[in-house]
């Protein structure tokens, strides 16, 4: 049994971690949950993205947060086109997921072609500021990452809650046509809300470049941990989607600090099962 | 006629021949690799439609079974040394028992349907991978097949794996035709449609999805283990990649997965395109076009190749069989009225203290009620007083809170709704619910198939036409529900339940949306099916045609029998008038 202050610094890891699953669940669990539209291309939206900020950071030397600006901005145009093609062609559910796997596809041949399937790691002084807490260390881009994300999720859940736009959306989202009915426009507001999905996409690669060490085949890595943690905080949560994706960060850390690495996958993947079989009401 | 039919049945044989002999030709080594590869994609994507495609329960799990055939296959060769042609059945044996052992949890489930199952099936494939990977199965260095011997069936190397590829991909085939033209394929597609409407019409929805499902996992199991000889060495990378249930899904939608013969299609279109650039150094530029090909189908060809072929092939034929194609309008039913026989003494529906609470709401409170064989029950009350309830407690589709029900002196409240179906009690819908994908014809066919007594196909066939023309559609024979009016799929819900023969027929508000010509002509369908003999109970709001039509009238109340008499009686008594009208119109 490993010593408490490593099952800790586990602990904050697998949290810190987490916090990139969460922020890359959010898009993917707004456009599932209220537009009723599986979208894979928003891993790989988020690769072009980190990739773009490699690029702008490494020829250019424009900081990262600088090309965010930049970036982002471009994701949420993609996205918007995207809603016009799924509404043009009345595309549903599992049609959706085919064209965006499909798209996602192109993309990563796009990105292979253009920065080649070596590894890319993009070195910035940030990467090794920490905080030292006690006999913790935490790293200060994960810190940052989690409170942006932290902030997206809460404000897009207050939106969602509070405001009369958020409202419409999910009622649009249980009822189109009555919804529709009480005069609100559905279309407008699956733009609007397709747009920001993909721009969520777009920093979560702001961090991808920073974070993690790129190449195209890693579109793919987070797939499926991302889906169980959409599942587990419910389609259509943000908050939830947050912390799904803290809370599997944190038991994969556990289990590679007290099993094996290798047995990570297993984690998410089990708690996913038994969840869905559980099949609880808050689900 | 029989030239037309003849003529793929040839092209088959002679196709199958070809392919047999070509290994002896002489080919460089390089065709009988890309053709196995053809066989080895159609295989995996025509097993995976038999699920996916025809049930519709979209997996994206196929990598977990046939990677645990290719593993069954690399772990008896290299630590037993059983014989590489023996280990085949074993893979698709293990491989079928974790397909029913997942889908006997799964299918319990209601709720796991569409996108959650795709990542269920998902989930278990890596959960898979990750267990072969960290014990000795693999325990991560890879499993080399090199010093397996390979069966001398052909010359060479290459020429044997070729043949077993063909073979497998010729039985794959057979399976995917056989079951699309079984009574086994009729469920599956109900079930793709609407699962509780085909349940209700007797089809054992939770047996057929375990069967498919099976079936499925273990052609995936077998082709698995041919495919590890090909592949001679194996990790669990590149054995469990999301390249293979998504190659699969693509080349099936492509093709067209509800057609036996859709994925073998789009599978060879693939392959070929895929091995065309990667033969030629573009293996990139070869995955982004089948991305593209995927997204332009999918939007243009959402049913898939083969379906929209058949289509415009039916067209063509209209078109040139020209004015005879105009079908009748649906008339009046032409019905003679037997006489009736007299109302029976024996009951055929018996409820007893039948209770059924959703959560707080007690939707139906101690229901005792008695039908008589051979007589017609209305059965009225305000909204929400129980009286869909109560038919969907009868015919199974809700269970029980507690209580009883008999059906010809058999206790069915506890049965599964097919098998209450199978017992003589047929439902329709208040809001007509056709299989969306199925003619007319078939519609009718599947009600005959599967709740009326087992008779060959083509008997259920002309019985389906007969209740077509009965309910006055004849000439929709071959229409899609979507082309039918309002009208015209009230008619076919009864032509669905009355192609069952039932014992007891339940019709829930079968009048409603219908305009007065329309009424009346429903009402002496209703007679007319009382004069062949069966019972029956229906709910509905328009007295007119309650007082018409019923010999009692049952009234419900809160979940309580309020009321029950002859007809007239009922309406006249003012507590029934106070809970319609409320009480000042009781006086």
């Amino acid at each position: 049994m490993p010593s408490a202050t490593l099952l800790g610094q586990a602990l904050i890891s697998g949290v810190l971690a987490g916090g990139m699953y969460g922020l890359l669940a959010l898009g993917l669990s707004l456009s599932w949950g209220l537009l009723r539209l599986v979208n894979l291309s928003y891993f790989a939206l988020a690769f072009l993205a980190a990739y773009l900020t490699y690029e702008l950071g490494t020829t250019y030397h424009v900081e990262p947060w600088w090309s965010a600006v930049l970036i982002v901005p471009s994701m949420v145009a993609i996205g918007v086109v995207q809603y016009w093609v799924f509404d043009k062609f009345k595309v549903n559910e599992l049609a959706s997921l085919l064209i965006t796997f499909s798209f996602a596809v192109i993309l990563e041949v796009v990105i292979q072609l253009y920065w080649t399937a070596d590894y890319r790691r993009f070195e910035t002084h940030y990467s090794t500021l920490s905080i030292k807490a006690g006999p913790f260390y935490i790293p200060v881009l994960e810190l940052v990452l989690c409170l942006v994300a932290g902030a997206l999720a809460w404000g897009t859940w207050l939106w969602l809650r509070k405001t009369y736009v958020g409202k419409a959306l999910r009622a649009s989202a249980e009822d189109a046509d009555i919804a529709a009915a009480y005069g609100v426009d559905h279309k407008k507001l699956a733009y609007l809300l397709s747009g920001i999905s993909a721009g969520y996409a777009g920093v979560a690669g702001t961090f991808i470049a920073l974070i993690a060490t790129l190449a195209p085949a890693q579109i793919w890595a987070w797939l499926g941990v991302v889906f169980a943690v959409v599942i587990i905080g419910r389609l259509g949560n943000p908050l939830g989607a947050l912390f799904a994706g803290m809370a599997i960060g944190a038991s994969e850390s556990l289990a590679m600090a007290v099993m094996s690495p290798a047995w990570a996958p297993v984690v998410s993947f089990s708690v996913l099962i038994v969840i869905l079989l559980w099949d609880p009401d808050w689900l | 006629m029989t030239n037309a039919n003849g003529l793929p049945k040839l092209a088959a044989v002679l196709g199958i021949a070809v392919f047999a002999i070509l290994p002896t030709a002489g080919l460089p080594a390089f065709y009988e690799s890309f053709f196995y590869l053809v066989f080895f994609w159609v295989s995996l994507s025509t097993s995976w439609a038999l699920l996916s495609g025809f049930a519709g329960y979209f997996s994206l799990g196929h990598a977990a079974f046939f990677g645990v055939g290719m593993y069954t296959t690399a772990t008896l060769t290299t630590k037993f040394e059983v014989p590489f042609l023996a280990t085949i059945p074993a893979a698709a044996a293990l491989a079928a028992l974790l397909g029913i052992g997942i889908g006997a949890v799964v299918f319990r489930v209601r709720r796991l349907r569409g996108e959650l199952f795709a990542l269920l099936t998902l989930a278990v494939t890596f959960v898979i991978a990750t267990i072969i990977l960290n014990t000795p199965i693999d325990g991560g260095a890879g499993v080399f097949m090199i010093s397996v011997p390979m069966p001398a069936i052909m010359s060479s190397q290459t020429g044997t794996i070729y043949v077993l590829g063909f073979a497998m991909c010729v039985l794959t085939l057979a399976i995917a035709w056989w079951v699309a033209h079984s009574r086994l394929g009729m469920g599956l597609f109900a079930i793709h449609d609407d699962e509780d409407v085909a349940e209700a019409k007797g089809v054992p929805t939770f047996r057929y999805k375990i069967v498919a499902f099976a079936l499925s996992a273990g052609i995936a199991g077998a082709v698995g283990g041919i495919h590890a000889m090909y592949v001679g060495f194996l990790t669990v990378g590149g054995t469990f990649e999301l390249t293979v249930p998504l190659y699969v899904v693509l080349m099936s939608v492509l093709g067209g997965s509800r057609h036996w013969f859709g994925p073998a299609v789009g599978a060879t279109v693939i392959t070929a395109l895929l091995y065309a650039f990667i033969s030629g150094g573009e293996a990139m530029i070869g995955r982004a076009l089948v991305g593209a090909i995927l997204i332009i189908a999918i939007l243009w060809l959402p049913d898939g190749v083969v379906p929209a072929v058949q289509k415009w092939l039916r067209r063509q034929r209209v078109a040139g069989a020209g004015a005879s194609a105009t079908a009748m309008p649906a008339e009046l039913v032409p019905v003679e009225l037997a006489p009736t026989k007299p109302v029976g003494q024996r009951n055929i529906l018996e409820a007893r203290t039948v209770t059924k609470r959703f959560g707080g709401l007690q939707a139906l409170d101690g229901v005792d009620l008695d039908v008589r064989e051979g007589e017609i029950l209305g059965l009225v009350g305000p909204n929400g007083s129980g009286k869909t309830t109560l038919i969907n407690v009868i015919s199974g589709h809700f269970p029980l809170t507690s209580g009883t029900i008999a059906v010809d002196g058999v206790q069915i409240g506890h049965l599964p709704a097919h098998e209450i179906a199978g017992r003589g009690v047929a439902r329709t819908y208040q809001i007509p619910r056709p299989f969306a994908n199925m003619t007319v014809l078939d519609n009718v066919t599947l009600a005959a198939t599967f709740g009326g007594p087992a008779r060959p196909a083509a008997e259920m066939r002309d019985e389906a036409v007969h209740w077509i023309g009965f309910t006055g559609l004849a000439g929709k024979e071959a229409a899609l529900p979507a082309e039918l009016n309002l009208h015209e799929r009230k008619f076919l819900e009864l032509a669905r339940a009355l192609a069952a023969r039932p014992k007891l027929l339940l019709l829930d508000e079968v009048l409603s949306g219908l305009n007065p010509a329309e009424i009346d002509n429903a009402i002496r369908l209703v007679r007319a099916i009382r004069a062949q003999g069966a019972t029956i109970v229906f709910v509905e709001h328009l007295m007119r045609a309650v007082v018409e039509l019923s010999d009692r009238v049952a009234v419900l109340n809160e979940g309580k029998l309020f009321a029950l008499g002859a007809p007239r009686d009922v309406m006249r008594d003012p507590r029934v008038i106070s809970i319609y009208l409320g009480k000042a119109y009781a006086a």
